[in-house]
């Protein structure tokens, strides 16, 4: 049986990723997980400089899922490379860095520091974040704004870059067609959809950002709703990701046309799940009789 | 090393309105320290997310933990409904813990605010040991004064009540001022506005006071970034003025975090 699965050129052991900002850098989890066993560690996003996030509370539980407005909290790029990079190196998994900035050019300085590290696999560029004030979500609200920051991107990035789109758009396949015109080598999709919580006993908001993107099992359907759509208009490879609990979801975004699957807010609630998932999808691929795990890619029929 | 197991309830009962005294068989009692804490998972799956218990006494054996904890919304109100034999999801032991080592040969302020008595139990006991003269000072709302007698054990218990129904009227500093008590070094957990007191005396006395610090958390491990604490000098891990309530505490020296 052969998990393999190959995004822009690059070939990872199996299609079990971790959603950014979800697994640390995977030291945190390592105490519970063998990072050995996944495809890739997706780290928590990095910018030029470090950011302290926004106040507390950050994050609130709501049905089927939570809120989380953590504003993109980080060290900055130098100590990622001193400390996190050097970490996961340790292991025998992918290396995908999520990248965030206020400006392009914060974007651009952090593409082209990780571009001084070949154990970096791939950069996954969040122009999706409802959490942050400035830049950020901006980027990836307008075609014509993500169509620009991707083709500027590529110029300077030796890695692959994969957009990863925001749902809270009208049209998905809009931004994804923007993402593939500028030169974008990968999608991922979905991240967080903005929400919010009121206290009712309070009369206060329950997030002191007022909104947070929700996640987890109930934004599945949406999320691979999008992802089928997506595939069917570009052409680029999909990491899939949304509210994925169980290996029956992840067989769901594989189907619908990803290549590879992202596990977010599940690890809080199931440290072990990204171990549970690869194994289920084996079960799966043995129970149908799949050599291959590419022969499910987008195999979904009417 | 951290686990997430599903453990067993041994016993349960309410120990005072709405508040409810729990032993768990678990292996996470194996090293679990004062002042650290299990996170809890309801069963039902419209609440997924893990609740932070402290962990208020642990078994001579290190085969059980006990929590007690007050039923606040739909999380704890499922706890409270387990009988014995009833499975729990737990993960733990997590966080920091209270630095037994700095009551040593001292005399130490045990100070709990409501539901932040619990985890003083099994740190007094800790501290007992290593010669430190333990005096418990514990707020309450009323004359339920849970924990009291398990306190005694290890030595006096001073109590203030909001209504005046047991001890002093008023809060934790009131008690220590009513008995004109003093101390080298304090612990403590509870209600921000007493921790925030606290803070001032213990400055005020230059002396030590471990503070352990509540947030909403998701992951519980340090790597979702959503129990921040403001931190006074940037953090070693983040690189910010933020430290992760989960990992890097819940116990901060009281002038290390800004609350
Ligand atoms: C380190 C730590 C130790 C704690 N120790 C104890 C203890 O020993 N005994 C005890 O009674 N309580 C303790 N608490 C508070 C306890 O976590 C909450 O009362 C509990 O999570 C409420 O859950 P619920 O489902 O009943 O309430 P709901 O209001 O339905 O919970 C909704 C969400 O908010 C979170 N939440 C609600 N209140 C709090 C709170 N005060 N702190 C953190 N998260 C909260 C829940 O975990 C859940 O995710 C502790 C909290 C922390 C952070
Ligand atoms: C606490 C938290 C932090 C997140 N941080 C980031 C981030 O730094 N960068 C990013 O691109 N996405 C971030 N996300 C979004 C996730 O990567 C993912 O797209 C989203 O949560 C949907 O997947 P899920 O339902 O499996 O969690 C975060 C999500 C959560 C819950
Ligand atoms: S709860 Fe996730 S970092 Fe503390």
């Amino acid at each position: 049986m052969n998990l393999q699965t190959e995004i822009a050129g690059v070939v990872y052991k199996n299609p079990v990723m971790t959603a950014s900002g979800t697994f640390g850098s995977g030291m945190e989890y390592s105490e519970f997980v063998d990072l050995n066993k996944l495809g890739a560690v997706v780290t928590k996003g990095v910018a030029n400089v470090p950011w302290p996030g926004n106040p507390t509370p950050r994050v609130a539980e709501v049905y089927g899922g939570m809120l989380n407005a953590i504003g993109l909290q980080n060290p900055g790029i130098d100590v990622f490379m001193e400390r996190d990079i050097p970490f996961l190196k340790q292991y025998d998994t992918g290396i995908i860095v999520n990248v965030c900035g206020k400006s392009v050019e914060d974007y651009v300085e952090v593409v082209e520091r990780l571009g001084e590290e070949p154990a970096v696999s791939m950069l996954e560029i969040n122009v999706s974040c409802p959490n942050v004030k400035e830049g950020a979500i901006a980027f990836g609200q307008k075609a014509d704004a993500l169509y620009n920051i991707t083709n500027t991107l590529k110029k300077h990035a030796k890695q692959p870059i994969m957009m990863k789109l925001s749902p809270n758009v009208t049209d998905i396949t809009e931004m994804a067609r923007a993402a593939e015109a500028g030169g974008a080598d990968a999608l991922s999709l979905i991240n967080t959809i903005t929400g919010m919580k009121i206290d009712i006993h309070r009369r206060k908001f329950v997030l002191a950002n007022k909104t947070g993107g929700m996640s987890g099992p109930a934004i599945k359907p949406i999320a691979v709703r999008m992802v089928y759509q997506t595939a069917q208009a570009v052409k680029l490879p999909i990491v899939g990701m949304g509210g994925i609990a169980t290996a029956e979801d992840a067989i769901e975004f594989i189907l619908a046309g990803a290549s590879a699957v992202s596990v977010g807010a599940m690890n809080f609630i199931n440290p072990y799940c990204t171990e549970e998932i690869l194994k289920g999808i084996e079960d799966y691929m043995r129970m149908y009789r799949v050599e291959n795990l590419k022969d499910l890619v987008g195999a979904v029929h009417e | 090393m951290k686990q997430k197991v599903v453990g067993q309830v041994i016993s349960q009962k309410e120990i005072a309105p709405m508040i409810f005294d729990m032993w768990i068989d678990t292996t996470l009692a194996g090293e679990a320290q004062p002042g650290q804490f299990i996170c809890v998972y309801p069963k039902d799956k419209s609440t997924l997310l893990p609740r932070p218990i402290s962990i208020c006494e642990v078994r001579e054996d290190r085969k059980a933990l006990r929590i007690v904890y007050r039923v606040a919304g739909a999380g704890t109100k499922e706890f409270s409904a387990y009988q014995a034999g009833e499975s729990i999801a737990v993960m733990g032991p997590l966080g920091n813990g209270f630095p037994v080592k700095a009551g040593e040969a001292k005399k130490a302020f045990l100070i709990g605010g409501g539901i932040g008595v619990p985890p003083m139990l099994e740190l007094a006991k800790q501290l007992e040991r290593v010669g430190c003269q333990v005096q418990s000072v514990m707020g309450y709302r009323n004359q339920d004064t849970f924990l009291k007698q398990d306190l005694e054990q290890y030595g006096p218990v001073y109590v203030a009540s909001e209504d005046g129904s047991a001890g002093t009227r008023g809060n934790v500093m009131d008690a220590i001022r009513e008995n004109a008590l003093e101390a080298d070094v304090i612990f403590a957990c509870g209600p921000l506005p007493m921790l925030r007191a606290i803070k001032t005396y213990a400055e005020e006395k230059k002396i030590p006071a471990y503070i352990s610090l509540e947030e909403r958390m998701a992951c519980g491990v340090g790597a979702c970034l959503g129990c921040v604490a403001k931190t006074k000098n940037v953090d070693v891990h983040s690189h910010v003025h933020n430290a992760r309530i989960c990992t890097d505490g819940p116990v901060f020296l009281a002038e290390e975090v800004e609350i």
